[in-house]
């Protein structure tokens, strides 16, 4: 049974089609790669995902059950996670603080509750290193590499057991170095059995880690195949138009 | 890379000098213990137990309200109605213990104000999202306003059957002859202390000042605490203008008028950064103790007062440009 499934789903703003008719599932330990030209309905589709948005028609379903999410908070507790494409990091903060923003760790009895400070510089230090990320919780999210920012983004998804991880452009604006360190980072959380979508516009990072590419054009999907049927002449032809569609 | 290799050198060897080294509020305070111990051996009438409690005390009015601005400007936003807030509050305070009630009551209905004002700029600011400038910036012409309208802009001296409750409240000494109103800022900002660094809500607060975008997608709830940030500035407007009243034995109408710019001014030389994200409740403090000290001795040392706004102006500019300086390692 997939992980997750998208059903015949759609979604319309006004007259505007965003997404039209989309199916799709996500097995664990496998990484699909989700590309399209901008306005093909990447976004659309990943925010419906993520529990921005509610599908105007069709369903989702997870493990076989239906799934219906009214805010992103609810896509969380069923163990989907988001790493959005600017990260959203506090560069004020420590990778720590930052790790568990808006799920901090707290002690005490009752209503008084201070901060955890021991416990989440402990979990946040455990989390790096099973990143195999060099980051140290106590530093300031300011002095970090584009790499380590990623780390950070990254560890949010492990301190709640993540079974779906969307990674929105995490490549898009990093150095090659760097991007082999991301990419190493996916491959860890596939080998944990956590379904990765990686919405990206770079085809060699596709190639290189996914299992599947989708590829959306106009709100439609016009491929879903195996990395190793396709070829990035292809990817590139279906993007473009110039390719109708291979299902 | 020279700088920078230094500094890593430094770093490794003096862990505690380097952090303290990278506090502002550690500047601020070298410059206040600097100028004490001049002044000291400069005048004759510095160092005397009686101008150490009034400049002690002198400057609680604007801590106090600088803890709650602090905690304002690392979210990011201002609040320019503090001084016309305290103002409004002192007079509610004056008004209803006149007219013969408890200082309880009193004390209460002008606490209360504050918070009803607090939240009013706070769901404005929050969910309405109209700038915090604007806001405040007519919350302080409306809170003025209704001070005069409540006393119907005369001056209260009388303060019923609690008069001198309120009098030893504001003006007495009860631990070792330290000013009451010295004790209340320490309180207040070993709590502000305490909420921004020990509890979820001060995390908060620094995250919506760091980056507010990431801080909705992670689920802070923020605009519950905007609306909390406000009301506790509101609140040490308040708190402050209940204390100054005590101290004053009178309320008049332009109480507090341009204290909102002293205030500021000791959150920004404290350390506060008014692009959010950064401040301190010490810093808060040393800022505004920078400040009296500043007027203080001009007084003692016999230069004209009109020079107090160049020095505590140019204090405003140093503190901040050394900030920049300092930062030029890390180049966002």
């Amino acid at each position: 049974m997939a992980l997750l499934e998208l059903k015949n789903v759609s979604k319309h703003f006004g007259a505007i089609h965003a997404l039209n008719d989309v199916s799709l599932t996500l097995e664990p330990g496998q990484v699909v790669g989700l590309m399209g030209d901008n306005g093909a309905g990447k976004s659309t589709l990943a925010k419906i995902v993520a529990g921005n948005f509610r599908p105007s028609s069709g369903e989702l379903k997870m493990e076989g059950r239906e799934l219906i999410m009214h805010r992103p908070v609810e896509a969380r507790q069923h163990g989907i996670e988001i790493v959005h494409q600017d990260l959203a990091l506090c560069d004020n903060l420590t990778a720590a603080a930052n790790v568990f923003l808006g799920r901090e760790l707290r002690k005490g009895v009752g209503p008084l509750k201070i901060l955890d400070y021991g416990t989440m510089y402990r979990r946040a230090g455990q989390i790096f290193a099973e990143l195999r990320s060099e980051t140290r919780p106590r530093d300031l999210v300011r002095q970090m590499s584009g790499g380590q920012r990623q780390a950070v983004a990254i560890a949010r998804t492990r301190i709640a057991d993540a079974r779906i991880i969307l990674m929105d452009e995490p490549t898009a604006a990093i150095s090659v170095r760097q991007v082999a360190e991301v990419l190493n980072l996916i491959r860890l959380l596939r080998d944990r059995g956590i379904a990765i979508v990686l919405i990206s516009h770079r085809m060699p990072d596709v190639f290189t880690i996914a299992d599947r590419v989708v590829v959306l054009r106009r709100g439609r999907k016009v491929a879903d195949k195996d990395v190793a049927a396709s070829s990035p002449e292809e990817v590139t032809g279906l993007i473009t138009g110039a390719i109708e569609h291979v299902l | 890379m020279d700088i920078q290799f230094d500094d890593g050198v430094k770093r490794a060897r003096f862990p505690l000098l380097a952090w303290l080294t990278s506090r502002q509020a550690f500047w601020v305070l070298l410059a206040v213990v600097l100028a004490c111990i001049f002044l000291s051996f400069a005048t004759n009438s510095f160092a005397t137990a009686n101008n150490i409690f009034n400049v002690a005390r002198n400057f609680t009015f604007v801590a106090v309200i600088a803890l709650g601005m602090t905690i304002v400007i690392i979210t990011g936003g201002i609040d320019l109605s503090v001084g016309s807030v305290l103002c409004l509050c002192s007079m509610i305070l004056a008004v209803v213990m006149h007219a013969g009630y408890s200082i309880e009551v009193g004390i209460a209905a002008s606490l209360g104000t504050a918070l009803v004002i607090g939240a009013i700029n706070g769901v404005l600011i929050a969910y309405l999202e109209i700038p915090p400038f604007v806001v405040t910036l007519g919350m302080l012409s409306i809170a003025r306003s209704l001070a005069m309208v409540a006393s119907n802009n005369t001056v209260v001296f009388q303060f019923g059957p609690d008069h001198d409750k309120l009098l030893f409240l504001g003006g007495g000494a009860l631990l070792f002859g330290i000013a009451n109103p010295v004790i209340y800022m320490l309180v207040l900002a070993l709590i502000t202390g305490f909420v921004l660094h020990f509890t979820r809500f001060g995390r908060y607060v620094f995250a919506i000042g760091g980056n507010e975008h990431a801080a909705i997608v992670t689920g802070v709830p923020v605009r519950r605490t905007k609306v909390a940030v406000y009301m506790i500035s509101a609140l040490s407007a308040g708190i402050a203008g209940v204390i100054e009243t005590g101290w004053l034995g009178a309320v008049t109408t332009n109480l507090g008028a341009g204290m909102e710019l002293q205030v500021i001014a000791a959150a920004v030389i404290g350390g506060a950064n008014l692009a959010g994200g950064i401040g301190t409740a010490f810093g808060a403090l040393i800022g505004s103790a920078l400040i009296e000290v500043i007027r203080n001795s001009l007084g003692l040392l016999g230069i004209s007062a009109f020079w107090q706004g160049t020095f505590v102006g140019s204090f405003i500019i140093i503190a901040v440009a050394f900030d920049r300086i300092r930062n030029w390692r890390y180049p966002s």
